[in-house]
């Protein structure tokens, strides 16, 4: 890595330090788990890493696990943004009127 | 720069601001799911840039790994219950870590002797804080699904073990940093940091995993962070820099809701053997018949319910929504008082009466509701114990002194849902109990609830 790139890439670490904060700290205790469990899948970028290291023209041994590491990140991918909608999608106002039967 | 490299640089880009719109859109429950779905939208551009945008020459195990991780993710998005949201997350931490630690070795394999120190120094942090997240989380999963026990493993000089294979995966790391050539080193720091994972989290108590889930989070993130700097991809460093900062203030605000250090409790072992530091709250705990408990419920103007982690084993949210609604249809108003760190990860408690179809808007967190409890005719505590225990508040001398409690026992009446007469989890006595205004209601929560339930109808 060239010192340039390298420059610019820490500035990108810092500005993206000070952005999570000012973000994060506005999310409600209310939704921290599918918080939790949003940034998760979010960090499953690092999947493309990974189909770099399974598909480009290297050794086998950098495919296999470049296999391992796309199928665990896919798993953080497609499960975490699934669990997180599960979730988000629970959180309601009240209902104006739940009409609830009433029981004998 | 050909079109297809920056055709990919572009969608990284998009990308990294859908993420942070994404995030963004949490801040309130109603435009949270919407945010979701840009980050869903990134995440899909970010993977077709890449696969269009670098030069793949195989596609087999790119295929293969898609399939078989999608497969598995969608299986675990459909099937895991809410209750086990606290091993899912800590399982996906470990999925996440592992996949950065992969691609770390994979990269080793394959650049080492041509990389700069710094991508060097970066790749050993991407696999050091990869493998250990890995192991630390998978400790972490089976603690709370129960596959390990939930109490604190600890042995003598363990403080010493700790530091003798931190000291030498960090020696390894250095060797590695100055000399590429020594494969020995590079790998032994992987062993070494695999076991660091596992004894970094076996000395921990189930009570104290919220703490650690957050860590842990952070920690998957910075991996993450490190592979982008390893990768010098910029979507990388941000989305895994969100991630790991997202980690540090949960840990932070988990921390403070103890009032607790996160020294104490990583070396802490809190939860062992703690009993006779507790107050010697004499007296005895009253029963009260259902009956009683059910009218008392019944004719007061003003309920709290608060949940603890007992409310998720016992499986209990659907039977005190339908407690609470019951409650509601006869002119008591009800509110739920959640303490930050009920249960065993951030928000637990809150997702699962939501799952339960109780409005947000009758959440409340500890700092809103605590002035309300002297105007409450009647509390009901479900499962939780610490996070109620006065003592924090008036014992200087106990351990959780100082800790920020729902202060509950100032409310008009308590009813204490319990499952025997035992401690809690950490072993403190809770002076709660045996207040003249405190009634205890043993049993399982849920059948107590449902038997409340139909008591309260009758009355």
């Amino acid at each position: 890595m060239n010192p340039a790139v390298l420059i610019a890439s820490v500035y990108v670490f810092a500005l993206a330090a000070f952005l999570g904060y000012q973000v994060i700290s506005r999310v409600p205790p209310l939704l921290h788990t599918p918080l939790m469990s949003a940034t998760n899948a979010i960090s499953g970028i690092s999947l493309i890493g990974s189909l770099v290291m399974a598909g480009a023209h290297y050794p086998l041994v950098a495919h296999l696990l470049g296999f391992a590491a796309v199928t665990t990140a896919t798993i953080n991918v497609v499960g975490g943004f699934w669990i997180t909608d599960r979730m988000l999608k629970m959180f309601k106002k009240r209902e104006p009127n739940p009409a609830k039967a009433v029981k004998p | 720069m050909s079109p297809a490299t920056l055709l990919m640089e572009a969608t990284y880009l998009i990308a990294s601001i859908l993420f942070i719109l994404g995030l963004k859109a949490m801040s309130h429950p109603d435009s949270a799911r919407r945010g979701m779905f840009y980050a869903e939208a990134g995440m899909a551009a970010a993977i077709i840039g890449t696969l269009i945008g670098q030069h793949i020459v195989t596609w087999v195990w790119i295929v293969a790994g898609l399939l078989l991780g999608s497969a598995i993710g969608a299986w675990m998005g459909i099937t895991v219950p809410m209750t086990a949201m606290p091993q899912r997350t800590a399982l996906s931490h470990a999925f996440g870590a592992m996949a950065a630690a992969l691609v770390g070795i994979a990269e080793f394999n394959v650049h080492a002797s041509e990389m700069s120190v710094f991508t060097r120094g970066a790749l050993g942090f991407e696999v050091m804080l990869g493998a250990l997240t890995t192991t630390g989380s998978l400790i972490a999963a089976g603690k709370l699904q129960g596959i390990i026990k939930g109490t604190p493993v600890q042995f003598k000089g363990q403080q010493v073990l700790n530091a003798l294979i931190g000291l030498g995966m960090v020696g390894c790391f250095v060797t590695f940093w100055i000399n590429p050539a020594i494969l020995a080193a590079f790998y032994t720091m992987v062993g070494l940091a695999l076991a660091f994972g596992v004894m970094m989290v076996i000395p921990i108590g189930s009570a104290d995993m919220p703490v650690v889930m957050s860590l842990l989070n952070s920690y998957a993130g910075l991996a993450a962070t490190a592979t982008g700097f390893v990768l010098g991809n910029n979507v990388l460093i941000i989305a895994g820099t969100l991630d790991g900062f997202s980690g540090l203030i949960l840990s932070i605000l988990m921390c403070k809701a103890m009032n607790r250090s996160i020294t104490n409790v990583l070396f802490g072992g809190f939860g062992a053997a703690v009993a006779e530091a507790s107050s010697n709250a004499g007296g005895t705990m009253r029963e009260i018949p259902l009956e009683d408990a059910a009218i008392q419920l019944a004719y007061a103007k003003r309920v709290i319910f608060v949940p603890g982690y007992g409310l998720a084993t016992a499986q209990a949210q659907h039977a005190v929504r339908e407690l609470a609604e019951l409650l509601e249809e006869r002119g008591v108003t009800v509110k739920y008082a959640i303490h930050p760190v009920a249960g065993r990860m951030p928000g637990h408690m809150n997702v699962l009466l939501a799952e339960a179809n109780v409005p947000y808007s009758a959440l409340y967190e500890m700092d809103q509701i605590n002035p309300e409890f002297p105007e409450t005719d009647v509390v009901v505590v479900i499962g939780a114990n610490d996070v109620v225990n006065p003592d924090a508040r008036d014992n200087p001398k106990s351990l959780i002194a100082g800790m920020p409690i729902l202060e509950v026992d100032l409310a008009k009446s308590v009813i204490v849902l319990k499952r025997g007469q035992g401690r809690g989890f950490s072993g403190l006595e809770n002076p709660l109990f045996f207040k003249e205004r405190t009634r205890m209601l043993y049993g399982d929560a849920k059948g107590t609830l449902n038997l409340l339930v139909k008591a309260v109808e009758q009355s």
